[in-house]
């Protein structure tokens, strides 16, 4: 009897081929994309106006999910940034309030992010607790500051340039908040793959212990990546705070996980190592577009939630290579 | 065949796609023999013994077990036939215990139902007992010492009444005493009728415990021979095929030009082990550093790297001590650390961003990583240190052993250091590798860089070193230089802490 070749070798002679796994989170863009297109087209999901706010509404989730991508990529997790996100609108609008001028506010925001990351980076860095707990703990904390500021009251925010600048505005018909995107996400790609901080913070998650052996200082890479997710959720904190006109202790309530779920779909890997910021920005459209398209068809809030929900396993299913556990 | 194989493969043949790796190959083993199989990487050993144990199945040719023919389709079927793999460290659960792993899903059951614990336990301290080790069945198997974890491989292996082990390096993450273990109990398997396929790099070790070598070459057995007629040149002749292995054999490159110590450690002493360290090392010099597993060496060689403080002591190099890992770097000293999968490589990274990661400085410019120019740098790497790899983008976990360690040399000689320090540069690297970066060493040295060698492998320190220096007790006990050196015995000797050469005026 002739033993056949059940296992075929797969080194050296498979020829280079087209690893569509790769660009799965564009390929299921394009899907939804003309799904939605075909089915409701007729119901304003293809108006310019539609597509502007799919966007828009995507803005905060973008550049949450592009500094998530870096600290997914060096290995670590941030949860505390949908808390930090409230945190930030409160400050700007509360320092506006106090009769400052924007920057000020601007830069008080930030400040406020930039604290919060400075603490989550010590914590993982030098006292050496996981990121999953540090920042878990750190998501609850801050959530309770939030509440605590104005004892869960509105601030509104009055001042019109701010809220043109960060929110409702538009730049020669594009929405700021659009441009916002757009801009944080190039930046991200930029940084991440073209400059030694964008390679250190890949080798970092890739293999900490050979980034160190290489001259990697890789806690301090992993520092100033807590610094960017923290900096980066006050800056969402701003885009919803202009886009609102108020600031509420419950901004980004859930941002965290709809952050992370970009990422992932972007093609990025949870375990580090390997991370995409294109991807990150078609897997923060591809939720937006998800969520924008159901609601046109009039789906129900709880309809919505489990169709998005089994769409981003779905996807991350079939971005999975084989033979990865 | 003759009545006493308990194990016979004739005329194996298998092919990956169009590419045939195993062409006809015969293979036999004795009952109670130990069976050395070796190759270069890509020889094809791995492969054969994969197809023995059921992970591949067989394009062609015949396996007899006692003289029955057997078709091992898969690893239950290798399981019936009394063969069993020896996996190193990583197939054990570490959150069970040592009974538990080794009857893990073959339980001895209570009413067939409930797990037999008691009886678990007394199996297996019977089959541990019969071996001669002294481990506690009950203790979990995450906290054992790896020499350990092998042993109870074995236990599990032999609980199945396996009489075919197949062992695959299995001494290279052992202490020079748990490798002595391992021999004894080798030889108590032998001498019980087990019979052992033995792959290793080390030929020494081979010529101790082996009875017969097959010597693998391209997807053929070249050769098949008993020990007691061979030496390691024989050895790495056939491997090598040409019947030149010059590099690896030492010359002396002359004295070293007289100019003052690039490296000066003056009473060096560590948290543990390294007591009071002192020694120079001259540009342009290659000083291997003796001395048994555990004695410290590498937190030297990490010392002087930078990535640890001494408890006093200090390392100066060219002048001004090292203050830190950074500084280190920075000044041109460079480390190929000793586990190049853990320390050395982000194996799923590519080529290129493995040579590129310490020299991302030098290619920044603006805030930009220029990488067109650091791709000239890349390919100039492959090229000289001859990686064998499809292109500067494949993933280095696809390379093998001695091209992902030539990577890990490649990345820092592309920064012309000063100071190489090399730990256990060619473990799991085949002989034509291994020539290869000993060829590259020895040219940087002549153009004036001095390096550090530390190598468990004396064969390795007398071929490379012009000088010797043997670390015994936490201090050097002995510097010599190479060509006062004839053999490998009185290295052997000297590292095990008896003192020999001229100065050595007691008599024996």
């Amino acid at each position: 009897m002739q033993s056949k070749a059940t296992i075929s070798g797969r080194p050296t002679m498979s020829l280079p081929s087209f690893q569509w796994q790769n660009y799965i989170v564009y390929i299921f863009f394009v899907l939804v994309l003309s799904f939605f297109a075909v089915t409701i087209g007729d119901k304003g999901f293809l108006t310019v106006t539609n597509l502007f706010n799919i966007a828009r509404t995507t803005a905060m989730i973008t550049v949450i999910a592009v500094a998530m991508t870096f600290i997914i990529s060096a290995g670590e997790l941030d949860l505390s940034v949908g808390s930090t996100t409230a945190l930030a609108a409160l400050t700007c609008a509360l320092v506006m309030q106090a009769g400052y001028p924007w920057p000020v506010a601007f830069v008080a925001a930030i400040a406020s992010g930039l604290v919060v990351g400075s603490l989550n980076g010590f914590f993982v860095t030098v006292i050496g607790i996981p990121s999953f707990l540090v920042t878990l703990g750190m998501m609850q904390f801050i959530r309770g500051v939030d509440m605590r500021i104005t004892y869960t009251n509105p601030v509104s925010v009055t001042n019109q340039t701010f809220n043109s600048l960060f929110g409702s505005g538009k730049l020669f018909g594009i929405p700021s908040l659009l441009i916002w995107s757009v801009v944080i996400a190039l930046i991200g790609h930029i940084v991440l793959k073209y400059t030694s901080f964008g390679r250190e913070i890949l080798a970092t998650g890739g293999n900490r212990q050979a980034a160190e052996y290489s001259g990697v200082k890789t806690r301090r890479v992993k520092f100033y990546g807590f610094l960017l997710t923290g900096a980066a959720a006050a800056l969402a904190g701003m885009l919803y705070t202009g886009m609102m006109q108020t600031a509420r202790f419950n901004f980004g309530e859930g941002a965290e996980l709809m952050a992370i779920a970009a990422v992932i779909l972007g093609g990025t890997s949870l375990f580090g190592g390997k991370g995409t910021i294109l991807g990150t920005f078609a897997g923060s459209l591809l939720i937006g577009t998800i969520n924008n398209g159901l609601i046109i068809m009039g789906l129900d809030v709880s309809e919505q939630m489990m169709i998005a929900g089994a769409i981003i396993i779905v996807a991350v299913a079939f971005g999975k290579k084989q033979g990865q556990a | 065949m003759s009545a006493a194989d308990v194990l016979q493969m004739t005329d194996i043949r298998k092919s990956f796609g169009t590419i045939p790796v195993l062409k006809r190959v015969s293979f036999s083993l004795r009952k109670g023999e130990v069976h050395a199989l070796m190759g270069g990487n890509g020889a094809g050993k791995s492969t054969l013994m994969k197809i023995l144990t059921g992970v591949y199945s067989k394009d062609g040719g015949t396996i007899l077990v006692d003289g029955q023919p057997v078709e091992i389709h898969d690893t239950a079927a290798a399981e019936r036939a009394g063969i069993a793999m020896i996996f190193q460290e990583f197939s054990l659960i570490p959150t069970l215990t040592v009974a538990q792993n080794i009857w893990l899903k073959r339980e001895p059951r209570l009413l067939g139902a409930f797990i037999n614990n008691a009886e678990m336990v007394r199996r297996s301290r019977a089959i541990l007992h019969e071996l001669g080790v002294d481990i506690d069945p009950e203790t979990l198997a995450g906290t054992l010492p790896v020499g350990y974890m092998q042993i109870v491989e074995i236990a599990k292996a032999l609980s199945k009444n396996a009489r075919i082990l197949v062992m695959d390096e299995p001494t290279s993450s052992l202490s020079e005493a748990e490798t002595e273990a391992l021999f004894e109990l080798v030889a108590k398997l032998k001498a019980s009728g087990i019979s052992i396929v033995y792959i290793s790099h080390r030929m020494a070790e081979i010529l101790t415990i082996c009875d017969r070598v097959t010597v693998m070459r391209d997807g053929e057995a070249v050769m098949t021979a008993p020990c007691a007629n061979l030496t390691i040149a024989g050895i790495v002749d056939a491997m090598l095929g040409a019947g030149n292995a010059a590099s690896f054999e030492w010359h002396d490159r002359g004295p070293r030009p007289e100019a003052p110590p690039i490296l000066t450690v003056r009473n060096l002493r560590l948290p543990s082990r390294v007591n009071d360290v002192s020694f120079d090392l001259r540009p342009g010099e290659i000083v291997g550093l003796a001395g048994l597993m555990g004695s410290g060496r590498t937190e030297i060689a990490e010392t002087i790297f930078g990535r640890r403080a001494p408890v006093s002591g200090e390392v100066i190099f060219d002048g001004t001590p090292v203050r830190s890992q950074s500084d280190a770097i920075d000044r041109g000293i460079a480390l190929v650390p000793e586990d190049r999968r853990k320390m050395g490589l982000v194996l799923d990274h590519s080529v290129r961003d493995n040579v590129l990661l310490p020299n991302l400085s030098r290619f920044t410019r603006n805030f930009l990583v220029q990488d067109a120019e650091a791709l000239k740098t890349v390919t100039r790497t492959i090229r000289d240190l001859r990686i064998k790899t499809d292109g500067p983008d494949k993933l280095a976990r696809l390379l093998s052993g001695g091209n992902q360690q030539k990577i890990v040399l490649g990345k820092w000689l592309a920064r012309d250091p000063r100071l190489l320090i090399l730990d256990e540069p060619t473990i799991g690297v085949d002989i034509g590798a291994k020539s290869e970066i000993v060829e590259t060493v020895r040219s940087m040295a002549d153009k004036g860089m001095a390096v550090l060698v530390i190598s468990s492998e004396l064969e390795e320190l007398m071929a490379i070193s012009d000088r010797i220096l043997v670390l015994h007790g936490g201090r050097i006990v002995q510097d010599m230089n190479r060509r006062d050196l004839t053999s490998e015995e009185e290295l052997h000797h000297a590292i095990q802490g008896h003192h020999i050469g001229p100065s050595d005026d007691v008599a024996a």
